[in-house]
């Protein structure tokens, strides 16, 4: 699905605002959007909302062989997902400029910045280290990602707990976490990205742009920093120049957000390690608002099962009861073998084989026979034994053959009444034949 | 709004005191449920069955690829996204599954040349995933007011070695489980709409849990009847 334009009328309306140093939500210029991060049941799992915007966050590890070069030191890997959930314009496996963008940005501010502690997760030199998976889903689409993603990112990695191990000479042992308890990572500093959109060629600048004014904005200017004030990442894009005094106030600007959203981080996580310990609710079913009318819980509801067993007995006695098996196979000839009622194989029939024809024979005479019982027509034993055997190539033999057992009165008996006039010393014999197979 | 809290408090009590649970097993793990909590999709819903959780986002009726048009009925696409690495067979067989349920049910012949897209996303997985995708799903579309001739849920079954039937299983009951079933049953007759199956089971035990799943069912339509009551109890 296409995004839908922004209208030109739109467009120079939120100008017009910005200009007039207003913004749709009522926020001032530097005031950032509320701010919310909410943890799952499992370690290393968090949502982050700022403002409409959504991020999930899952943080994952693995044993793997280092890089060659890097004997000593654990992987990082980074996978920000843009998923069509979050706006129709997304589609889903495409590599669009902007994921490019946004992955190796967040790489840049959080595996560069050196935030985490490789080396702690070599286990063995050159043989085995951990890899660390970060992943971001994009859940809802409402402008300033980066953030929202950066902020996902680290509260999920603070939020981590790898299973422990532990090596004696050459063996390495893997913790389960009801063994020893997972450790946390080692984590540094927290790099925390703040963006800024400029207008009118950086006449105007606003903090934590959403998604409509995204769309009108002029450049972006990008600065990863932590809460020491230390600059990690730095990256302005749209093509705007900015004069130093522009960045130097946007990155004291940075310092200020980033030290409130520290703050927020670290009250929440420790806000869920309090809830943990004490053994009370967490998860994201203890996130959901009870107030709000569109959510809805129900507590553990017990179903009554003692029915099943007759409702299941009654189904299954009023159901036609299961087609008789043969329970012996049939063998034809070494090597071969027949189950159930189906007709054999019939490839290679082509030629007349002798073989094939007595086999062929021996078949219609089932179906003759019951035949026989049920129109009455009995041909009794006109012809001698010695009589020889007239195969008809004729087109209704080859129906018999192929005719489903399901109703076969109708044509088999006209086929029958055709051939009692065509080759009535056929019959007996064959009839003969089938008694010696079923032997 | 306090009308609809009291009964919701006293169908809880209610249900208590009716039911005497078999086991601990022949219960429904707590079910929650948020609609319309994302702003860009046009229906949107958190589905919590126990620990386990998915969010469901609806697009559509919506403009279509010409590729994918289908000239009499809207083309119904549904994307599972899992939480950890790149979507995999397992989720495209998911994915199916889901697809075919909810095509047949949705009345897509309303809206020719259209397409419906429903998104869902794994947030934590702790057994019925399946199921619980479904549930998501159906409350998605409900939020997203597309037509359909019925609600459906999804509901999981296992079978112990010994025979006993759970419902709604955890990850740990999935994996000890001899069998595990899964159905999606529509709310009008309580009818049959899909059913996967994994491991050994007799018919008769497959009889059992169809049975199990229809009763269960039916605590899943009140939950949502009861959810979408409270959300529509102000104007």
């Amino acid at each position: 699905m296409k995004e839908t334009p922004l209208s030109n009328c739109e467009r120079r309306f939120l100008l017009r605002a910005i200009e007039e140093k207003k913004r749709l939500d009522g926020r001032q210029t530097y005031d950032y959007r509320n701010i919310k991060i909410s943890f799952g049941t499992d370690y290393g799992c968090c949502i982050v909302e700022l403002g409409k915007t959504r991020v999930l966050g899952q943080v994952s590890c693995e044993l793997v062989a280092p890089k060659l070069n890097r004997a000593t030191e654990g992987i990082l890997f980074f996978n920000l997902e843009l998923s069509q959930m979050a706006a129709p314009a997304f589609e889903p496996g495409r590599q669009s400029d902007l994921l490019v963008k946004l992955n190796r940005l967040l790489e840049r501010c959080l595996r560069n910045s050196k935030c985490i502690d490789t080396e702690s997760l070599c286990v063995v030199a050159g043989e085995k280290v951990w890899q660390i998976r970060v992943d971001i889903h994009l859940l809802n689409h409402d402008g300033n990602i980066i953030d929202a993603a950066s902020i996902a990112a680290v509260v999920a990695l603070c939020h981590f707990r790898r299973p422990d191990v532990s090596v004696q000479g050459e063996e390495v042992t893997l913790y389960t976490p009801e063994e020893r308890d997972p450790v946390a990572l080692s984590i540094h500093h927290m790099p925390i990205c703040v963006s800024f959109a400029f207008f009118q060629q950086g006449t105007y600048l606003l903090v934590d742009p959403n998604e409509r004014e995204e769309r009108v904005m002029d450049g972006l200017l990008v600065i990863a920093m932590n809460k020491h004030r230390e600059i990690c990442t730095i990256q302005s894009s749209g093509g705007i120049m900015l004069l130093k005094d522009q960045v130097l106030r946007c990155s004291k600007i940075a310092g200020v957000k980033v030290a409130e959203i520290t703050e927020l981080i670290q009250k929440a996580l420790e806000n869920d390690q309090k809830v943990r310990k004490e053994g009370g609710k967490f998860g994201f079913a203890e996130s959901i608002a009870n107030q709000r009318i569109t959510a809805f819980k129900m507590e553990k509801a017990p179903v009554d099962t003692s029915d099943v067993e007759e409702k299941a007995g009654e189904i299954i006695a009023e159901a036609e009861p299961p087609s008789e098996v043969v329970s012996k196979p049939v063998l034809w000839t070494s090597g071969t073998a027949r189950i159930g009622e189906g007709v054999e194989n019939s490839w290679g029939d082509l030629e007349d084989s002798e073989k094939d024809e007595d086999e062929g024979g021996s078949h219609e005479a089932v179906i003759l026979d019951n035949i026989k019982m049920d129109t009455g027509a009995g041909v009794s034993d006109i012809g001698s034994q010695d009589d020889p055997i007239v195969l008809s190539d004729s087109e209704e033999e080859e129906m018999i053959i192929l005719e489903p057992d399901k109703n076969p009165k109708k044509i088999r008996t006209q086929t029958t009444s055709a051939k009692q006039e065509k080759a009535p010393s056929k019959k007996p014999m064959k009839k003969r034949k089938k008694k010696r197979a079923t032997n | 709004m306090e009308g609809a809290m009291h009964t919701t408090a006293k169908v809880c009590t209610e249900t208590g005191i009716e039911f005497s649970p078999r086991g601990p097993g022949c219960s429904l793990r707590h079910f929650a449920c948020e609609q319309n909590l994302l702003s860009r999709p046009d229906g949107s819903a958190a589905f919590l069955q126990g620990d386990t959780s998915i969010l469901a986002g609806v697009y559509g009726p919506a403009e279509v690829k010409v590729s994918k048009e289908i000239f009499n009925k809207a083309t119904l696409e549904v994307i599972l996204r899992p939480k950890i690495g790149l979507p995999g067979v397992a989720e495209k067989s998911r994915e199916r599954l889901i697809r075919n349920t909810c095509e047949a049910v949705v009345l897509g012949a309303l809206h020719p040349r259209t397409s419906i897209t429903v998104v869902l996303q794994v947030i934590s997985d702790a057994g019925s995933l399946l199921a619980c995708c479904l549930n998501a799903a159906c409350m998605a579309l409900v939020d997203a007011g597309v037509p359909m001739r019925a609600l459906f849920c999804g509901i999981t079954c296992a079978l112990d070695s010994d025979g006993t039937l759970v419902l709604d299983p955890t990850a740990k009951q999935e994996k000890e489980a001899r069998a595990v079933l899964t159905f999606a049953l529509d709310s009008v007759d309580r009818k049959l709409l899909m059913s996967t199956t994994k491991g050994l089971y007799s018919d008769a035990e497959l009889q059992q849990c169809l049975a199990a799943a229809q009763t269960a069912s039916q605590h899943v339509f009140r939950f949502y009847r009861e959810s979408l009551q409270r959300r529509y109890s102000k104007s």
